[in-house]
């Protein structure tokens, strides 16, 4: 096992990662960046420039591709990537793991054309070719326009854009853009730039059809149905803070989201949180929180203290969020009995309206308990059954048995 | 554009440098799911849902969106 120590270890390299890192770096202070993807930049954000400009840092070391497996000791992390497994010490920690899609069934989410919205766009901004393939998106937030806006740039047809959210929510939403005037500008741009493309409110996909591969979209608005034949289809209903990390180091939770005081800490001593995991709020919000956090960490109390009053605007832009996108009943009602729910596992919504409780629905019909460890089900439970799934056991992601029994990879695994 | 050569199931293919692997598979279906009766495709393109799960140069269970390629790389897929 490799040890390694740091003074500052940060989990996630996205905005709000990025800006502690480099407040930190000027200071003077060793940086330990850890990272699940191959490289820095976020997942919706991919400011890949902010990362790279670090990346030579001669007291920062930058572990993309890295994972981490547990929390096995105060003050350590056990990471895991395709060297094999180190132990990471720290004094202080920075969560900055960000979100994920908020993933929900319907018939037909399983085949093979169908993503996530903001996968698509993760897809496509990895290399994946989309020119001249009809795209729909659909579901809820302003990330699909972001992601039809990838997806055009990338040579994509969109053909529909489908926001769940009634016309008076959004227009509602729009016209408080005004308190956020970088956000109003950017929405007009959006706007401009997706002007072909129809944008259709109250609008909700029924069902993915095709037999092993995507062929049509039926999509439900208001009380009338259409299909409409594509090649991809991009659904994702917001996005959830990645929570398992913050549980297992003991850091409160409320709401979905890490706890934190007006200076980002948590309520673990030397745990601070920042970005997406104290709740959905997008890049700028993700930005001053790494901030401030990165702040209080070189011991700059009154500096973080006077940024953080500019971060009750942009916790007004996630409650704004939050309410004007949030879900209309029927998008909890579309699986059927055989629409499978959970992915990994192949467990059907029938069988899980038989349980009343995730812990339930985990011992019969193994929900939950594939390799995403109830990443993808255990919030579509909640939306759907309304069942709490605040349980957060090690390893919070799938490991090595090497890495677990703390060995040197030496072998490969044939 | 700088490219690189791959293989998958043992078909030669040629995808831009710094794809994923998920990118280069294209929306192919890359797995059987646990009943073994439908295929998967990458879906949250994040690292999140595990649907894109492949054997990369004779390792398992790795993420495809999370892999970039390489130069000779061997995918394997099991659809």
């Amino acid at each position: 096992m490799r040890e390694l120590a740091t003074e500052l270890a940060i989990v996630g390299a996205g905005p709000a990662g990025l800006a502690a890192a480099e407040i930190a770096l000027r200071h003077g202070m060793p940086v330990c960046l850890i990272d699940d993807n191959p490289a820095p930049g976020g997942q919706i954000w991919r400011g890949g420039q902010a990362g790279a400009a670090m990346a030579g840092h001669p007291k920062l070391r930058l572990l993309t591709a890295t994972r981490v497996v547990a929390a096995p000791a105060p003050n350590c992390l056990l990471l895991e990537s395709a060297d094999g497994a180190s132990q990471l010490s720290y004094h202080r920690l920075l969560l900055a793991n960000g979100a994920r899609e908020r993933l929900l069934p319907f018939p037909g989410w399983t085949l093979p054309g169908v993503t996530g919205a903001g996968g698509l766009q993760a897809l496509v901004k990895s290399g994946l070719d989309v020119r001249g393939k009809k795209v729909i998106i659909a579901g809820s937030g302003p990330l699909l326009l972001a992601t039809a806006l990838s997806l055009k740039a990338a040579g994509a047809q969109v053909i529909q854009l489908a926001e769940q959210a009634s016309l008076a929510s959004v227009s509602r939403f729009a016209l408080h853009l005004w308190h956020w005037p970088g956000k109003l500008t950017q929405a007009l741009m959006l706007g401009w730039q997706l002007q072909q493309v129809p944008y259709a409110m109250n609008t909700h996909v029924r069902a993915a059809l095709g037999n092993d591969r995507l062929q049509a979209v039926r999509l439900r608005r208001g009380d009338e149905e259409i299909e409409l034949a594509c090649d991809w289809l991009a659904v994702g209903y917001g996005l959830l803070p990645n929570l398992e990390l913050a549980r297992a180091l003991g850091c409160k939770t409320h709401h979905g989201v890490v706890e934190v005081d007006h200076v980002m800490r948590t309520s673990r001593r030397d745990v601070f949180a920042a970005g997406e995991l104290t709740g959905i709020g997008g890049v700028d919000k993700a930005q001053l929180e790494g901030r401030i956090a990165g702040l209080l960490i070189i011991g700059e109390y009154d500096r973080a203290v006077a940024l953080a009053k500019r971060r009750r605007r942009w916790l007004r832009f996630a409650a704004a969020l939050e309410q004007h996108f949030s879900l209309q009943p029927a998008i909890a009602q579309l699986a059927s009995a055989d629409t499978v729910v959970c992915r990994c596992e192949d467990v059907r919504f029938g069988r899980l309206a038989k349980c009343g409780s995730w812990r339930e629905a985990k011992l019969h019909t193994r929900c939950g308990m594939g390799p995403c460890q109830g990443r993808l089900c255990g919030a579509a439970c909640e939306t759907l059954f309304g069942w709490q799934n605040a349980g957060s056991r090690p390893p919070v992601f799938p490991a090595r048995l090497d890495t677990l029994a703390g060995n040197p990879s030496t072998a490969e695994v044939t | 554009m700088t490219l690189i050569h791959i293989k998958i199931n043992g078909e030669s293919v040629t995808v831009a440098a710094h794809s994923s692997v998920a990118a280069a598979l294209a929306g192919r279906p890359n797995r059987l799911s646990v009943g073994e009766t439908a295929p998967r495709a990458a879906f949250c393109g994040m690292g999140v849902c595990f649907e894109c799960r492949v054997t990369i140069d004779g390792q398992s269970q790795q993420r495809a969106c999370q892999v970039l390629v390489r130069e000779g790389m061997e995918i394997l897929c099991d659809a």
